[in-house]
């Protein structure tokens, strides 16, 4: 099953589904051909994309929108917030490359506030699947919520089998008492790494998978605070607003704290490459995780081997 | 359109401007940028639009979508005059508990889509548009937007897209009232020569008195005015028209009057005197 397959086989089965587009058609290329008129293309406009999504749930439809997650959310935020937040229309953004998916595009290409600006309009949802079976196993309850919803696209192959998706609820990989690692969309793969890394060295890693950004599986945050060893937040998004802000929040909601290192960028945009060179030049390898956490535990992090390599994203514009 | 038809509009539109001038106290509201679209929403919703309190939910009816939310005065008082919306509502103007205020949203009856911020309604239009044709609906989509609003670039983004769909069930129409907030449009962003703009984004455009009943029925009647194009109507219109003191002015925009000008106001509407209007009364934005 592939992403293009999914929404195929939904819209098929239910003639409310339309897909949109501002003319990024890399994932889902042979559905003209299927949907016809329930297949609408505006071309490089995301302001009109999303105006002309909200005209199209008015009227009873789930719009499925694509454009590049950057300007899906960025150049179209006060329609995103205006025309769908405020009417609280069933509209589900689909945003291309976000974050270090987005290569060698440049900073005008990075989607690194999206989570902070979409989870700041009442009623939006926010899901960041881990890779491309985890996004299979979530797009469906997310299509069928009434909610707007918006999710971080992520066609990496899964080196990972997951559980079921749940709305609301974190996928817990692993439990540990040393240091727990939190993190959401295609880092969890590195993280996965650097768990494998650090277990070598003797460390009991817990590895927590989000999902779901908003809603966020509040218990299980409180959860892993409670227990009192090394919390870690790893996502490739600005620090304010994104996972690191959202378990402050949660912890101050809940009047706890936590030692918490956060992995992010911080007040910077990041150097566009290729994937490989890009999460070695930022530091966001499983071996570069790794070695972050060994550090703040205090040890040595130079003991840590190598991770294998990085597979190359396939970008597709 | 018969004499008494005409008759009968006008009166009708007497009345929604006497709504929108005794909402214009107490907080006011966008009186000018009422005024000047009061005689285009009288003519759609009593003899154009199949819309009716009965049919607000039947996907089949025609959808007017107000874009220039500054007007929602003039729908307020178009809305109380056909039955849409309870005259005592009005009374309730800017009060929390209601949802009466100055732009509009889909809490009072009638309204399709909230607006406010410009260059919005064009495109949730346009979806709409979409779907009736996607469905086989023969329905009219109207969109009423501003001349100054048609700074903002979604508005022709919007129609290109329109166009390019050859979505011939839309009908964008503007009220050009010749202002745009505080100051002249040709002072500010100049617009003219505004017909042949929207033909060369591939729309079919006619150019009428916005304030003529017959005009009006003519240009409406006649939508489509092309298979294959989006339609525009440019209605020429008079900011605050019926009230001579504030007429035409840039600073007759947003107007909060004392409740003894008010009733000054209705007595001028009515053809008596022009109100010497003390401008320390006046608010603008």
């Amino acid at each position: 099953m592939t992403y293009e397959e999914l929404i195929k086989q939904t819209a098929l089965a239910d003639d409310r589904l339309v897909v949109m587009t501002a003319e990024n058609r890399a994932l889902i290329r042979n559905l003209p051909a299927v949907l016809g008129p329930r297949f609408i293309d505006t071309g490089i406009t995301e302001q009109t994309l999303i105006g002309a999504a909200a005209g199209l749930a008015l009227r009873g439809r789930i719009p499925v929108v694509h454009a590049l997650a950057t300007f899906l959310t960025l150049r179209a935020f006060e329609f995103v917030r205006t025309d769908v937040g405020i009417a609280g229309l069933p509209v589900k953004l689909s945003g291309f490359v976000p974050g270090f998916l987005s290569d060698g595009n440049g900073p005008t290409h990075q989607a690194i506030e999206d989570v902070s600006l979409m989870r700041g309009i009442p009623g939006m949802t926010v899901f960041a699947p881990a890779d491309e079976a985890d996004m299979l196993a979530m797009l469906p309850a997310i299509w069928a919520s009434p909610a707007p919803a918006y999710v971080r696209i992520n066609t990496r192959p899964a080196t990972y089998e997951h559980a079921p998706f749940e709305m609301g609820k974190a996928e817990i990989v692993a439990e540990g008492t040393d240091v727990t690692i939190l993190t959401y969309g295609m880092l969890f793969e590195q993280t996965l790494v650097a768990r494998e890394l650090l277990q070598a060295q003797g460390k009991s890693v817990g590895l927590i998978n989000l999902r779901s950004l908003k809603p966020i599986d509040e218990a299980a945050l409180l959860n892993v605070a409670r227990r009192g060893s090394l919390l870690v937040t790893v996502e490739d998004h600005f620090i304010t607003g994104g996972l690191y802000s959202i378990l402050a929040e949660v912890l101050l909601r809940n009047q706890l704290t936590a030692r918490v290192l956060p992995l992010a960028l911080e007040e910077r945009w990041y150097r566009p490459g290729r994937l490989s060179a890009v999460l070695e030049h930022e530091g966001f390898t499983g071996q570069h995780i790794a070695h972050r956490i060994a550090t703040a535990l205090g040890e040595n992090g130079s003991t840590i081997s190598a991770g294998p390599a990085v597979l190359e994203n396939q970008f597709a514009e | 359109m018969t004499d008494q038809k005409r008759q009968e509009l006008e009166a009708l539109a007497l009345r929604v401007r006497e709504h929108i001038v005794r909402l214009s106290t107490d907080g006011g509201c966008f009186t000018g940028a009422s005024l000047s679209c009061a005689d285009l929403l009288v003519y759609l919703y009593a003899d154009c639009l199949n819309v009716h309190p009965d049919n607000l939910q039947d996907p089949t009816r025609d959808y007017l979508f107000l874009s220039k939310g500054h007007d929602v005065p003039a729908l307020y008082g178009t809305f109380v005059e056909l039955g849409f919306l309870d005259k005592e509502r009005l009374a309730r103007h800017l009060c929390t508990d209601d949802h009466i205020y100055w732009h509009p949203n889909r809490n009072v009856p009638g309204v399709e889509f909230h607006s406010g911020s410009l260059g919005h309604l064009p495109s949730v239009a346009l979806g709409v548009a979409l779907d009736c044709r996607m469905r086989g609906q023969d329905n009219k989509v109207i969109v009423i937007t501003g001349d100054g609003e048609l700074n903002e670039g979604s508005v022709w983004e919007a129609l290109l897209v329109a166009s390019a769909h050859q979505v011939n069930n839309l009908t964008l129409v503007v009220d050009r009232n010749q202002f745009q907030a505080n100051v002249a449009t040709e002072d500010l962003i100049p617009l003219e020569p505004l017909g042949p703009k929207f033909e060369a984004f591939g729309c079919a455009v006619r150019r009428i008195n916005g304030h003529n009943f017959n005009q009006l029925e003519e240009a409406f009647s006649a939508l489509p005015f092309s298979d294959t194009k989006p339609s525009v109507i440019i209605c020429d219109t008079v900011r605050g028209r019926g009230l001579p003191s504030i007429e035409a002015r840039a600073d007759r925009w947003f107007c909060n009057f004392s409740a003894e000008e008010v009733e000054a106001l209705l007595r001028e509407l009515h053809g008596e005197t022009p109100v010497a209007l003390r401008s320390e009364t006046l608010t603008v934005r």
